[in-house]
């Protein structure tokens, strides 16, 4: 059967705003589908963003929904989730949001272990204001603001989140999207902070300014560097050469930052 | 076994014509048809919910029994 | 029964303010002359199963309160000039989403790092004109720390009644001294709780004007769901650009203070019945203008002071009215001008504005204030 999304969509929202060929779809799609197979209550599930194209995707969604200033998503979010742990807390976003301007927010998020689940949408670009480059855009690569090639080293997501202390980090694109909903889930249910980062693409800003003649060529190298983690463990250096990991590339057990503060609560009442 | 096809509902007023569905589908039954996405040859079909799984603009919804 | 008496700090007493009024979420970034709020919230807080927060940075701890009462939380922040300047964006989230939450800024040297450990009112500008774009604005300033208690707890207050962020002010002075302060007991001062909605969820919108005003704010996780976002906005929450509805929403939020100015605004009027000078003080510096006065009085000179206890939204009335009765207004203040500004714009050259401004560290003594009386002719 053909999966209702529209249980989890706001009615009259759609055509959503994004571009044609745009990933970010694919990626709230699989967001739903996540929610579903969960069976996540609307009333008690936040959606948190911060700004750009992948933040505007909370508007779509129906539940309490929070599209705040840009790069605060996680900060914000740490908020709603201390003053009310029984909710479901999701941020979303795209790479600029999350490793620039909100970076020192998502390397605390992932410092802390708060039980949250952050979604990062990399497109490698600034795609709302109209393709300037991000922390992620790759060395050489081209963007508004980088007519002659990027001079600046490109972030890892899933190394930062790891460094900073998330205990849960996978990776899927936007061309695999049966795997979207799949390593989402598994970051809910994930006690802790979980990253899960999803590559994208631009055609609108990146694409086209680094020869990729269609969305089909971008969804197409999407599905060429991709190489999950199992398949990974035969494939020599050379081999993966160019690749990116895919599927849960971390996951550790280790206190979380709400039910430590649980006890700080108690060590402060027994000292009343 | 006869095989029972599916029913492919093309949205076209969310469709952004991105081309996806049509180069992705494993058995060509898609094509774009003017600016939109279009069911060409819905017997090849098998089922495999990639266009609709992979449509970015929730334009297609492959409905089966 | 004997009222419960401390002698505590301007910062301590904001702690136990704002525990007063209910606050259970404080989230902030260290920063002198503020620290000691945090100190008193993080002992405090948990006490009650409240949550304190030290986050990364002073707009992570906007952004924290923010979201921290949109689960319908009574949220603190505190702060001081640079994190003041840092938090500006997020204010102006709080305003245009409509979000209720207390920003305690002690005003410190500046600009920039400025002298951290030195008194200044030089944020008053800042409170109002900080942020970008139309706003409304609410900033007290008390001048004891009784004063800081008890307008900690209006700010609380106001900030719920008006769903809008509210400042409280104190310079390094009156943040630092320590003063005698008799708490309240429980219920005798007015605590304003959230006005949440009255319509099943269904129906709920976050800005419906149906309402008045100040339209009701649910909580997530309480069984409603809705949108909040820092775009302009319609009724339901969702973004838009319609002209007409964009210009109605930002005159609203503005309204919401503008119109309800005689509710907002505080102040006290010290010998100003038959004053022909005038001195309009605030924070600590009305309490050198006090003894100025008194000083004066006894040289015969009639001198009153008119003590702003709100400083926006301006007491704009009482000043003008102020400006038709005596011959000359003393601004005091440890800025280069700010409120002198604002008197000037009041009084509309009726009457001239003699200011002393100091903006060395020190604060502005009784002698300085007296010499400046006796120019007024």
């Amino acid at each position: 059967m053909a999966f209702d999304y529209d249980k989890w969509l706001r009615p009259g929202k759609l055509p959503h705003i994004w571009c044609p060929g745009c990933g970010h779809g694919i990626v709230m799609k699989g967001l739903i589908r996540a929610m579903e197979t969960l069976q996540l209550k609307k009333e008690e599930t936040a959606v948190v963003s911060g700004i750009g194209c992948a933040s505007r995707l909370p508007g779509y969604i129906d539940c309490c929904t929070l599209h705040t200033a840009h790069g605060r998503a996680a900060a914000f979010a740490t908020g709603v989730k201390m003053a009310k742990p029984e909710m479901n807390v999701i941020l979303v976003g795209g790479d600029g949001d999350g490793t620039a301007i909100g970076g020192n927010h998502f390397i605390h998020a992932c410092r802390r272990n708060i039980d949250m689940t952050y979604i990062i949408m990399n497109n490698y670009i600034y795609g709302m204001t109209g393709g300037q480059f991000s922390p992620c855009t790759p060395t050489g690569h081209k963007a508004s603001t980088t007519p002659y090639g990027n001079p600046d080293p490109g972030f890892d997501i899933a190394k930062l989140a790891i460094g900073a202390g998330a205990t849960f980090v996978a990776r899927g694109t936007a061309f695999h999207a049966n795997q979207i909903d799949k390593l989402i889930v598994e970051a809910i249910q994930h006690k802790g902070f979980s990253v899960v980062e999803i590559l994208d693409d631009c055609p609108t800003t990146y694409g086209r300014r680094n020869k990729y003649k269609s969305v089909i060529e971008m969804m197409n190298r999407l599905k060429e560097v991709a190489v999950p983690v199992k398949a990974a463990e035969k494939m020599t250096a050379e081999q993966l050469q160019g690749k990116v990991l895919t599927g849960v590339l971390y996951k550790e057990v280790k206190p979380e930052y709400i039910e430590e503060y649980a006890k700080v609560i108690e060590r402060a009442k027994a000292a009343k | 076994m006869e095989k029972t096809l599916p029913k492919i509902e093309i949205i076209e007023k969310y469709c952004k014509g991105c081309h996806i569905c049509v180069e992705f589908c494993p058995t060509k039954v898609l094509e774009m048809k003017g600016f939109y996405a279009s069911v060409k040859n819905l017997e090849a079909c098998i089922k495999c919910m990639q266009c609709e799984l992979r449509c970015p603009d929730f334009a297609i919804k492959v409905i089966t029994e | 029964m004997s009222k419960k008496v401390a002698f505590l700090q301007g910062n301590e007493a904001a702690a136990h303010g704002a525990l007063y009024a209910g606050c259970n979420f404080f989230a902030g970034y260290p920063i002198t002359p503020s620290t000691e709020v945090s100190e008193v919230l993080s002992a405090e807080l948990p006490k009650t199963g409240g949550k304190f927060l030290q986050m990364e940075d002073e707009i992570a701890a906007m952004a924290a309160i923010l979201g921290a009462s949109l689960t319908g939380a009574k949220v603190l922040t505190s702060t001081s000039g640079p994190g003041l300047s840092l938090k500006q964006e997020l204010i102006g989230y709080g305003c245009i989403a409509e979000i209720p939450c207390v920003v305690y800024n002690v005003m410190r040297g500046g600009p920039s790092t400025g002298m951290p450990t030195g008194p200044s009112q030089s944020d008053v500008m800042c409170a109002k004109w900080g942020t970008h774009g139309d706003h409304p604005a609410i900033c007290l300033v008390p001048a004891s720390v009784q004063e800081t208690y008890d307008e900690v707890i209006r700010a609380f207050n106001l900030s719920e009644k008006y769903r809008t962020p509210v400042m409280v002010m104190p310079d390094e002075i009156v943040a630092h001294m320590r003063e005698r302060i008799v708490f309240p007991e429980p219920g005798e001062v007015a605590v304003t709780p959230r006005k949440t909605p009255t319509v099943p969820p269904e129906q709920y919108k976050p800005y419906d004007t149906s309402f008045g005003d100040v339209p009701p704010l649910a909580a997530f996780g309480s069984g409603y769901k809705f949108h909040v976002t820092g775009l302009n906005k319609m009724a339901d929450g969702f973004p838009t650009t319609k002209a007409d509805i964009v210009q109605a929403e930002e005159e609203r939020q503005v309204r919401k203070v503008d119109a309800n100015i005689d509710d907002i605004v505080t102040f006290e009027e010290y010998l100003l019945d038959d004053a022909d000078v005038v001195v309009v003080a605030y924070g600590s510096t009305s309490r050198s203008a006090r003894y100025a006065v008194n000083v004066a009085r006894e040289q015969g000179i009639k001198a009153g002071m008119f003590r702003i206890k709100t400083f926006w939204p301006f007491p704009d009335k009482q000043i003008k009215a102020l400006a038709g009765k005596v011959k000359g207004i003393v601004i005091p203040e440890m800025n280069l001008g700010m409120c002198s500004l604002e008197l000037e714009r009041c009084a509309q050259g009726k009457v001239p504005v003699l200011g002393i401004f100091r903006v060395d560290g020190e604060p502005i003594n009784p002698d300085q204030i007296l010499a400046k009386i006796k120019e007024v002719k």
